[in-house]
Formats: C-alpha cells, structure tokens, sequence
C-alpha cells in the first residue's frame, strides 16, 4: 500500500436511538468499517440541519451520509419524516447544482442492524472514494 | 401601459386618507431617474399629488415593508397591491408577520412591469427620459429622437411568466379582476435538469461567481423576514464575499434559496433587485418545481393558513435517493 494513497473522509451523522447503536453493534461484532468514516452523533435524524451537510463540505467532507431510525420507528415518532422530506430537497438541488449525486445520502439503520451499517459505510465510502475528492464545494480557507 | 391611472389611484388614495380609514399610503415614488421607483410613505393628498407614482416601473413589492410600518403606524395603512403581491401578503399573514387589522388593502390590476436592465440593453447608455404611454418612449443623451419600445419585449422575468392576474387578498378591488394564468415558468429549469452534472455545475458557477453579496436579494424578500440573520454572523464564515474561493457564494446561495423553500411565492422581486443579474428565480423554482412534484401542487400564499411541504409529511414520501431518479417520480 502507498503512503499516499486517497482516503475520501466521510462524516456520518448517527441518530443516537437506532443508527449510533447500530454502528455500536457493528463494533461489538468486529464488522470492519472504513476508518476514515467520523460519526457525529445526533439526538434524532431531523437534529440535522440542511446547514451542518454544507458546513462538512465546506470543512473538507468528501461525502456526507445521515443514518437515522428506519421511517416510522423514530424515538420521536416523526423526526424521520422531516428529515426524509428536507434530504430529499436539499440533495436535490445539490444535484441542480453540479455537485457529484454520490457524495450525500440517507441511510435507516437500526440497532440491530449493525452488519447493515458496515455494509452501507462500506459501500458509500467506496462510491466517494471513486469520485475523488470533494472539489466542488471544497473551501480553500478551510483547507487541511 | 397600465389599463388603471396614476390619477385613479391618487383620487382613491387622497379620499381614503380624507375620510379618516387610513392614516397613511404606502406607495411607489419617483427615484432619481424615472425608473428607479422607490418606495415611500406619504401622509397628505398634497404629498401624493407631489410625488406619487404609478407607472410600468413600479414592481416593488409592498407586502415586507407592512410587518415594520404596521407596529410604528397609528391607524390604518393603505397599500396598494399588484396580483403578485397578494401572494407575499397572504404568506406573511400565515406567518403571523403583521396585524391584518391594520391594513387596508387595495387590490389593482397590472399589467406587467418593465425591466429597465432589458431597456438599457435596446436602447444603450445615457437614458435621461423614460415616459410610459401605450409605448415606452426613451430619451437618450446619443440618439436625436425618443426609441419606442413595446412594454412587452421587455417586461422583468417574472412578469413574462406571470402566474396569476388574480388577486388573493384584498380589502376593496380597483379595475377588473383577472385569473390565475397557465405560465411556462419551470421551462427553464427543465432545460437545466436535462444537462449533464458538469454542464450544471459550469453553469451555476459561471453565475453565482458574479454574486457580489451586497444581500439585496435577502433584504427584498417577502419570505426572508427573520429579524436576525446568520448572513449578517461574522461568525458564520459567509457573512461576506470571500476574496478566495468560491465556496460561501453557493453556501450562501443554496441557504438564502433553501431558508424559503414552501414560503417562496415566486414573486420574482429577488431576481428583480440583483444588481449583477443573477437568476435566483432559477433556484427558488427549483425548490417549487420539486415540493409539486414529490408532495402535491401547492403555491405559497394562495390562501392564508396554508401548511407549507416542508412543515408537513406523509408516512410514504419519496426516499431522498430516489430524487435523482427523475422518471419514476414524474409517472
Ligand atoms: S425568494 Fe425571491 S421570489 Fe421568492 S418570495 Fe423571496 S423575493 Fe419573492
Ligand atoms: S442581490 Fe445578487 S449580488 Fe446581491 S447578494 Fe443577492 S445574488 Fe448576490
Ligand atoms: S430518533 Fe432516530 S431518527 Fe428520530
């Protein structure tokens, strides 16, 4: 492996009821999961402001992904459903915009999911790393 | 050419203030030049007489400036409202923004609006006289005689894709009531949808690049009405342009369009005021074009109490990775 090689970073925002369990569950059971993924936890999927996703590009997240309980089991009762209807515009005007579709994504995870969530962290970090990194919003004066 | 006259509306507004309804009018004034109409407050019939003005130029939309005036005024405040502004009106009203007590709405017809940007563009630099008749006549400094211009080669954006004659809100109607009208707004949007990724991302750098973050788009928005705002934080990082990248005019641009999406009424007054031209109806339509698609039709402000797509849900929205799959959303 070369020193250099890229690593895309991707910030993961975990509702603390399902997903953050479930990347604990990942855990407990040795499922590997890129490093490069950074969880920040999140009371529910709808904490998310559609400003904190702009904000990780801006920081130099190379893809975003927002895990929260599967539509229905929100711990309360709705949070997803926001989240759900704010996602779908934000990423769609992401996408009006110019900015590579595979770089942002909502993923339900629940606690007892945890091979799901290894599973999704693998496959999106997987699909950024084929983008590259995030130019596209990229901010220079935030550069590492 | 308006089909209702200055004078007409001198007359309704001299009687209101006579007989005591209102205290004051809200109205357009005339500005340095003939075209940049302004917005003012006059308290006499004297006032009106002196200034008042009605006229092609006059797309300023009154509805923000009621949430101040109302808690300042005594009495009742006249305004006059364009179809499009009852739209604006009736939203700040479902946003509790201002008392409807307090206002005495006149609803009047309109004809379309001119945009002078598209005027200089016919008719070159030096404009010293623009008169509004059955054709706009423009005095130049270089030509010998005044170019005649039909209004409709060159309305603002948002009146050549006008999306309603009807009013929605009013207290008393001047003139003949219109309807809500079939307008091919989205077909430039489509045409954005249907480029490549890197085609659409060329394009809105090219013009968001030009963004000079003066804010005006942000001041003149009905929708945009939060007494505090993050783009005025130092400690935002996108309070003001950056001299080195391109990163806070799109951060800027996705929250200012994104802050009134479902409150967005397409009043057209942002794409109006931009000083540097940058289509933000673009990005507004986007939004509304979208919230139709996955949620319902809905159009802001139509009715007063509405609850807005994105105060809303239903137990089986779209998920947000299918919103690239176009097609299937669309059948
Ligand atoms: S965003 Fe523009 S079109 Fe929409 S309400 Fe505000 S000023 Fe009007
Ligand atoms: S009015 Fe135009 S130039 Fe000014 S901040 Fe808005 S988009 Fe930028
Ligand atoms: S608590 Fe998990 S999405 Fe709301």
């Amino acid at each position: 492996m070369q020193m250099n090689e890229y690593k895309p970073l991707i910030v993961a925002f975990c509702c603390n009821w399902c997903s953050y369990a479930g990347a604990d569950l990942a855990g407990n059971n040795r499922l590997n999961y890129p490093a490069d993924v950074k969880i920040i936890r999140v009371p529910c999927s709808c904490r998310v402001n559609p400003m904190f996703i702009l904000r990780a590009f801006q920081r130099g997240a190379d893809g975003v992904i927002i895990c929260g309980c599967h539509p229905g089991d929100c711990h309360y009762t709705s949070g997803n459903y926001y989240t759900r209807r704010r996602m779908a515009m934000l990423f769609s005007m992401l996408d009006y915009l110019g900015i590579e579709k595979e770089r942002t994504r909502v993923e339900w995870v629940s606690a007892a999911e945890g091979a799901k969530f290894a599973a999704t962290m693998n496959d999106f970090a997987e699909k950024v790393a084929a983008l590259g990194e995030n130019k596209r919003l990229e901010d220079l004066r935030c550069k590492r | 050419m308006q089909k209702i006259t200055q004078t007409q509306l001198i007359d309704k507004a001299a009687s209101l203030l006579k007989d005591g309804t209102v205290s004051c009018v809200l109205g357009w004034s005339k500005g340095e030049f003939d075209y940049d109409i302004t917005p003012a407050v006059f308290k006499t019939e004297e006032e009106l007489k002196d200034g008042f003005v009605w006229n092609d130029f006059c797309g300023a939309n009154f509805s923000k400036y009621l949430i101040e005036k109302t808690r300042k005024t005594e009495g009742k405040i006249l305004v006059f409202l364009k179809p499009c502004d009852t739209y604006s009106f009736n939203q700040l009203l479902t946003e509790h923004r201002f008392d409807r007590e307090k206002v005495y709405a006149v609803g009047i017809p309109c004809e379309g609006m001119v945009d002078v940007e598209k005027v200089k563009v016919a008719c070159g630099d030096g404009i010293i006289k623009i008169d509004c008749g059955e054709k706009i006549a423009v005095t130049t400094l270089y030509a010998d005689k005044p170019i005649e211009l039909d209004a409709k080669d060159v309305l603002l954006e948002r009146c050549v894709n006008c999306k309603s004659k009807k009013h929605v809100a009013y207290d008393e109607l001047l003139g003949e009531e219109g309807e809500v009208l079939e307008s091919a707004r989205f077909d430039e949007v489509e045409k954005l949808e249907a480029m490549t990724p890197d085609e659409r991302f060329a394009f809105w750098q090219n013009e968001l690049s030009r963004c000079i973050r003066c804010n005006a788009c942000r001041d003149v928005c009905p929708a945009c009405t939060c007494e505090k705002c993050v783009f005025n934080n130092p400690q935002s990082g996108v309070e003001n342009k950056s001299p080195a990248n391109s990163f806070e005019e799109k951060m800027f641009h996705i929250i200012r369009a994104y802050h009134v999406a479902g409150r967005c009424t397409d009043c057209g007054e942002c794409s109006r005021v931009c000083p540097q031209n940058i289509p933000l109806h673009l990005l507004n339509r986007k939004f509304i074009k979208d919230m139709n698609e996955f949620y319902g039709e809905y159009q802001a402000g139509s009715e007063v109490g509405q609850r807005a797509p994105l105060v809303n849900y239903t137990t089986d929205d779209v998920e947000p990775g299918e919103v690239f799959d176009r097609g299937d959303i669309d059948a």
